[in-house]
Parts: structure tokens; C-alpha cells; sequence
């Protein structure tokens, strides 16, 4: 193992360690936050007896999934036509480089209106929050296909759908494998948000309703499975841009 | 422009300025890049010896791949060999650049968030002299290198060529004694690297610096030059050095010599099956 | 693109955007949304009454201080990580792990911390907005040319005198982009505190309007805030391209 990755492993374990000691010895108290074994130890609890625990798990998961698929794909379609209409894409642009600096979960409210609480207005509110970035990704990736690479694609008389699926999406791979990263990303933020703030399943609700039970175990316990989850996600997902970047673009 | 007529070569190598004193020595300069994680160790250089005489002008070249960027960062003192040493006026170059050093890279190594004016002045600001002195200095460099009129434009606005003149600029303004150039004029077209290796000389014959110039162009090598050294495919070394023989008043006039083109045929012959093994036909 | 066609552009997609309200409006009714009239009388009510801008000011406040601790906590950590490297190939990942952390679901703890108040509000705007530029400043010293530290080598400048002169002001284009993003999500993180446990600000009168379903309120303050983050952004985004022009 590296040097480099037993200094971060290190790290992360110290700090477990530290915030374990504080909590044991009082120093932060148990209103505050509780030690790290007993998150654990409450999040194994409710694994293996809660009844809501893995109904509540895989409502999330689903939602993520749907909005994971709508913001990647509907992403990757909108950025494919905005990128064929210059003028469009001119026109939608303060909407894309504002998108992420305007609080768009304001919306969610706006959205329980019109899709009533349940699965639909979180699905919404993930891909909302995903999909933009998605567009983005999508409309760098195209940029970044080489002009030489559309000619050779021309000498070779290739038809336009070849064009796309042998030279186009195989160039963009590696851009559009960011996109995809923070979809997923924002995707699982607006989900859980969404619970968080008003739903009636689901992870991030059963967060809130812990907060508000003074539960406080059960819910840093879920606040640990959120953390690795979106965590081991991210770091999955980076391994695999980075590979694809690693293999596209060698540096000459 | 007159040539002298040109004396039969003999197999011992006669500089021009010989009997000149030595200005930079190596001595079995050698670079080994340590074994990685599922690499073994690879040479780059195999132990070099040579002498810069002082004022010549010597080019470097060699096949892709043997290590002439290394050796150059190696003199420069940007690199420490792995073997070897080498001093520059007797004293040993160790881990820092010495005094009165000058280097033209390969990439536009041009400040982009100042002008030309700035960007050749930058060396002199910061060696402290006063503001006349460098106001002088660098309108003589901008009009030496023909950057006059665009004295206030930014880097991003010129072309790669008018960059690099900026950065030999830069470079000439401090006055350095050795002048080390890594293909400086790898991104230009032949017309403008022939104009280009003019300036170089007009600059080199103004200066009295010694010039260590690396090219895979042999007939720059061959036209620029007192002496060129030949390097051979990874682990890179020397497997001649030829003087040219010609004057110190040269242009690209020479170009139109026979000896000229006698003189690049040889490099070439002496390269081809260096250059084969650098790109794995042989 | 021309200017002019630009302007077009934009009025097109703010008409499309009004036929787009207008229908919605039609569609789902005065209980969902209101509609674009009495919405931009409300936000012209806000902006004259002295208390929406006490709130407002409290945001700022609030805002504000968020702001210089991701700023300037962030800077400081990426140039920390980004100068020292075996520190940045170590810190690195472990900051774009905690950045892509659901942060909301870290402000139950943040209250519990902080309790209820400014100090959440700030701590929750700054823990948002320091990972950007923590990681914009650690690409931007990381992405510095080796050539530009090559002529500084050879120029032999000391070492302050070459940060200063040399790797600042090539490191900079990236770390304004850095401040940027970091100012941005520092404006969403206050927000977002304020929209749950607070008695002032831009956000807790969102959600009064919100609990008493005052559809109008609602409307008005959340163009509001959008213009206003939009506005601020597009500010930032044209001194960002001023610096990067050079």
C-alpha cells in the first residue's frame, strides 16, 4: 500500500479515534453528537431489527435510480440537441451557467403542489437537480471531439448514426463520464434533501424524523450509511473517469 | 557575406575558437530515471563527456527519445545527473541554476498576464537596476528581435513564433554568458526558422555568449553551428562531435554551399541508423 | 454570435419563459403558482418595505461572514495542499469525497453544534462553499506550467519573490473561478440554514410564506432570490472573464 494511502487512511482513523475519545470523555456531550461505535452500533441495530430500515433504504435507492436514469439520459439527449442548434444554445445559456448558483430546492415546495407528496416529486426534484449538469457535460464533450476526428469520419463516408456511435460517443466518453459522476452526485443530494424536508418514506425523512424524536444514535447511525454511501459512490464512479481520461488522453 | 574556402577536414576535431578556455565541462554525465512500479529502471543518458569551449556555438542532435532535452536541463543545472558532474568556469554546478544562465524552452514559456514590454523586462525588474537602465535595454531587445511595434501586446494575442521571440528576448536582455536553447523553433515553418536562426546569430555574435543549441533539424544544426554533437538512440551518447568549419560571420546565404549540403548528408548518415533503432524498424 | 442577436436571444427565452409561467399558471391554478402580475407587484411590496430589508440584512450578515471563512479558509487550505504535493495527493481526494457529502444532511448536526441561530446559518454557508475553493485553488497550483517554474528557476528568483511574481499571478484565472463557485455555494448553504432554524432572514420569510401557503409570497421571494443569485453570479462570471482574457 502507498505511502499516500495509509496517510489517508491514517487520517480518517484518527479522526474517528479523536471524536471517539471527546464523546467518551464528556468533552463534546451527548446531546451534541454521540461517540463513533455507538453510530455504528445503532446503525447495525437498525439494520437487523428496525422494520423500516431496508423499506426505507430501498425507497431511496429507487428514487436515486429513477432520477440517476431521467437526469443522465434526458441530460444527454437535451445537450445532444442544444449542441446541433447554435442559436438555442446561445439563448439557454445564462439558464446553465446560473443553474447551480440559484437555490433550485426552493422549487420542491412548487413541485408537492403539482405532483402531491410521494416518489414522483422527489424523482422530479433529483433529476432537476441533476440533469443541467448533465447538459453541461454533454455539450463540453461534444465540443471537445476533435474537428479532424468529424473529417477522417467524412473521408470514411460514414452515415450520421455511425458517426455518432463509432466516433462521436466513444470521443465524448470521458467528458461525458463527468457528467454522469455528478448527476449521480447531485441526483442523491436532491433525493435526500427532498426527504429530508417533506416526504413520507425514505431515508433522509427517517433522518429528520430522528432529529426530531432527540434519537440522536439512530440518526447519526443514518447520517454514517448516507456519508459512505455517497462517498463510496463518488469514489467509484471518479475511479472510472479517471480511468477513461487516463486511457483517452494520454499525455503527448 | 564571403567564405573562406574551406580546408580538408581531418578525423581530429579543430574548433574554430581553439585554444579558447574551457566554459563548461561535463564529465561523465549520466541520467537514470530510478524503476517505478512495474518499470524496470531506465537509462536516459549514458555518461557524457564533453567541453564547451568558450564563445562557440555547439548544437545537439540526436533521434527522438536519447535524452538531449535532459542533457540540456543537466548543464542548465534544472536537473542533477544521477553520475557525473559539470562545472561551468571551474566551478561545480550543483542542484541550482548558476549565474548568468539563460534558457529558451521548447513551450511558450511567455507571462500571459503581462504585455511584451513586461514580459522582457521581468528579469531585469527583478535583478534591481534602475528604471532607465531597463527601459534601455529592453527597447534594444524589442527592436533587436523586431517587437517593437507590438511592445504593448499580450502573449494571447501574438502567434507562437512572435511568442518565442519574446521569450528569447526576455532571455537575451539579461545578458547571459551561455545560452542554452531547447528547440526553440520546433513549432515554426522552415522560412521562419531559417529568419529565426539569423537573429540567433546576430544575437551570439553581439553577445560573445556560448551557445548550446538542441535541434532535430540537421540543417539548422549544420548551418548554426561551430560544432555539432551527435547523439545516439536511448541510453543517448556521443557518437561524434564535427566541427563545421565556418566563419563567424554566417547566414543562411550558406544554405547555398555545397559544403553545406555535404556536411548535412554526413549528420544524416551517422543518424539514420540511430534514428531507425529510435523508432523500432531496425 | 453578434451582440444583437444576443439580445434577441435573451428577450426570446425571457418571453418564453413568461408564456411558460402563464400557462403553467393555467394549468395548475391560483393555488399552485400566481401569476407573472400581482407576482412582480409582490416583489416591488418587498423590495419598498423596510422589513423585508432588515431581513434581507440579517441574510447578508450572515452571508457575509460565511463567505470570508470558505474564501479565505479555502484558499488557505488549497494553497496548503497544493504546494506541499505528497499533502495534496493526500488531502486532495479526501476533500472531493467530503464535497460530494449531501451536505443537508449534515445540518442536523450542524444545529446541534451551533445551536439555533447566525452561527449555524454561517457555519452551514461556509461548509458548503470552502470545498470548491479548497479544490479550485489545489487544481490551480497543482495545473501551473513547468515551464513557467522552469524560467523562475532559471531566472533564479527567491523563493517569495517567485510566488509573488511568477506562480500567484499564473494560479490566478483558476482560483477567481474557484471564488466563483465557492461564493455561489456559499449563498445556497446560508439559505438552505435559513430555511430551517432560523427567526430572520430572506429565507425565514420564505418559509412563513410557505407554512401560511401565501402562493403570491412565495413566488415573489423566490424570483427574488434567483435573480438575485443569478445577478451576482453573472457579476462574478464577467470579472472571472477579464481575468482569464489575458
Amino acid at each position: 500500500m502507498s505511502r499516500v494511502r495509509l496517510w489517508q487512511l491514517g487520517l480518517v482513523a484518527g479522526a474517528v479515534v479523536l471524536l471517539e475519545v471527546l464523546c467518551r470523555t464528556g468533552v463534546i456531550n451527548s446531546f451534541t453528537m454521540v461517540p463513533p461505535t455507538q453510530m455504528f452500533a445503532a446503525l447495525a441495530q437498525a439494520a437487523l431489527h428496525k422494520t423500516w430500515f431496508w423499506p426505507d433504504v430501498s425507497y431511496t435507492l429507487i428514487n436515486i435510480a429513477a432520477a440517476v436514469a431521467i437526469s443522465v439520459v434526458g441530460g444527454f439527449l437535451i445537450g445532444l440537441g442544444v449542441h446541433a442548434i447554435p442559436r438555442l444554445r446561445q439563448a439557454l445559456d445564462p439558464i446553465f451557467t446560473s443553474y447551480y448558483a440559484v437555490p433550485t430546492f426552493i422549487l420542491y415546495p412548487l413541485l408537492i403542489v403539482f405532483c402531491g407528496i410521494g416518489p414522483l416529486s422527489l424523482i422530479v426534484m433529483g433529476a432537476l437537480f441533476g440533469i443541467v449538469a448533465m447538459i453541461v457535460a454533454t455539450l463540453a464533450a461534444l465540443d471537445r471531439i476533435p474537428r479532424v476526428m468529424l473529417k477522417v469520419a467524412k473521408v470514411s463516408r460514414l452515415d450520421p448514426v455511425r458517426t455518432t456511435l463509432l466516433l462521436k460517443l466513444p470521443a465524448a466518453a470521458p467528458h461525458l463520464m463527468t457528467g454522469l459522476r455528478l448527476a449521480v452526485a447531485y441526483s442523491i443530494i436532491g433525493i435526500i434533501a427532498g426527504e429530508f424536508i417533506l416526504s413520507t418514506a425514505g431515508i433522509g425523512r427517517r433522518v429528520a424524523l430522528s432529529y426530531n424524536n432527540f434519537d440522536n444514535p439512530t440518526m447519526y447511525g443514518l447520517l454514517v450509511l448516507i456519508l459512505g454511501f455517497a462517498a463510496g459512490v463518488n469514489a467509484l464512479l471518479g475511479a472510472f473517469e479517471q480511468a477513461l481520461h487516463r486511457r483517452w488522453y494520454r499525455p503527448s | 557575406m564571403s567564405l573562406r574556402p574551406v580546408r580538408a577536414r581531418s578525423s581530429v576535431e579543430l574548433a574554430p575558437q581553439d585554444g579558447a578556455a574551457v566554459h563548461i565541462a561535463l564529465r561523465g554525465v549520466a541520467q537514470t530515471y530510478p524503476a517505478r512500479a512495474g518499470h524496470p529502471p531506465v537509462q536516459a543518458l549514458a555518461p557524457i563527456d564533453f567541453d564547451f569551449r568558450q564563445g562557440e556555438f555547439v548544437s545537439v542532435v540526436g533521434p527522438s527519445g536519447c535524452g538531449k532535452t535532459t542533457l540540456l536541463e543537466i548543464v542548465a543545472g534544472l536537473v542533477r545527473p544521477t553520475q557525473g558532474s559539470v562545472t561551468v568556469n571551474g566551478q561545480a554546478v550543483t542542484g541550482s541554476v548558476a549565474e548568468g544562465i539563460g534558457v529558451v524552452f521548447q513551450e511558450d514559456a511567455s507571462f500571459p498576464w503581462l504585455n511584451v514590454r513586461d514580459n522582457v523586462a521581468f528579469g531585469l525588474r527583478r535583478a534591481g537596476l534602475d528604471a532607465a537602465e531597463i527601459a534601455r535595454r529592453v527597447d534594444d531587445a524589442l527592436s533587436f528581435m523586431g517587437l517593437t511595434a507590438f511592445h504593448s501586446a499580450y502573449p494571447s494575442q501574438l502567434s507562437g513564433g512572435m511568442r518565442q521571440r519574446v521569450c528569447i528576448a526576455r532571455t537575451l536582455v539579461l545578458r547571459p554568458q551561455i545560452i542554452l536553447l531547447d528547440e526553440p523553433f520546433g513549432a515554426l515553418d522552415q522560412q521562419t526558422r531559417l529568419l529565426m536562426g539569423e537573429e540567433l546569430l546576430r544575437l551570439w555574435r553581439a553577445t560573445g555568449a556560448t551557445v548550446m543549441l538542441i535541434t532535430h533539424a540537421l540543417d539548422e544544426a549544420a548551418l548554426l553551428s561551430d560544432r555539432v554533437a551527435v547523439m545516439s538512440a536511448r541510453p543517448g551518447r556521443l557518437i561524434d562531435v564535427i566541427p563545421t568549419g565556418w566563419p563567424r560571420e554566417r547566414d543562411s546565404a550558406l544554405v547555398a554551399e555545397p559544403e553545406f549540403g555535404a556536411f548535412t548528408a554526413r549528420l544524416w548518415a551517422m543518424l539514420r541508423e540511430e534514428s531507425r533503432k529510435a523508432l523500432g524498424t531496425t | 454570435m453578434s451582440a444583437r442577436s444576443r439580445i434577441l436571444d435573451y428577450t426570446l427565452l425571457a418571453a418564453g419563459l413568461l408564456i411558460a409561467w402563464i400557462a403553467l399558471y393555467r394549468f395548475a391554478g391560483p393555488e399552485a403558482l400566481s401569476p407573472p402580475l400581482p407576482t412582480f407587484e409582490r416583489i416591488g411590496g418587498f423590495l419598498d418595505s423596510a422589513s423585508f430589508w432588515d431581513h434581507a440584512e440579517a441574510t447578508g450578515i450572515a452571508f457575509l461572514y460565511g463567505c470570508v471563512i470558505a474564501l479565505i479558509g479555502g484558499m488557505a487550505i488549497g494553497f496548503a495542499l497544493g504546494v506541499n504535493r505528497f499533502a495534496g495527493a493526500v488531502g486532495e481526494p479526501i476533500l472531493t469525497t467530503l464535497y460530494s457529502i449531501p451536505k443537508i444532511t449534515l445540518y442536523p448536526v450542524i444545529l446541534l453544534i451551533f445551536g439555533l441561530g447566525v452561527s449555524a446559518k454561517v457555519a452551514f454557508g461556509a461548509i458548503h462553499g470552502i470545498f470548491p475553493v479548497a479544490l479550485f485553488t489545489i487544481g490551480a497550483i497543482k495545473n501551473t506550467s513547468p515551464v513557467l517554474i522552469k524560467t523562475a528557476r532559471v531566472l533564479r528568483l527567491p523563493r517569495l519573490t517567485a510566488i509573488r511574481t511568477v506562480y500567484l499571478p499564473a494560479a490566478l484565472p483558476e482560483i477567481v473561478t474557484g471564488l466563483r463557485v465557492g461564493f455561489a455555494t456559499t449563498l445556497l448553504g446560508t439559505l438552505i440554514g435559513e430555511l430551517f432554524a432560523s427567526d430572520r432572514g430572506v429565507g425565514f420569510i420564505l418559509v412563513r410564506a410557505m407554512e401560511a401557503h401565501r402562493v403570491t409570497d412565495i413566488m415573489a421571494l423566490t424570483l427574488l432570490l434567483f435573480a438575485f443569485a443569478a445577478g451576482a453570479n453573472a457579476l462574478l462570471l464577467a470579472v472571472e472573464h477579464r481575468i482569464h482574457r489575458k
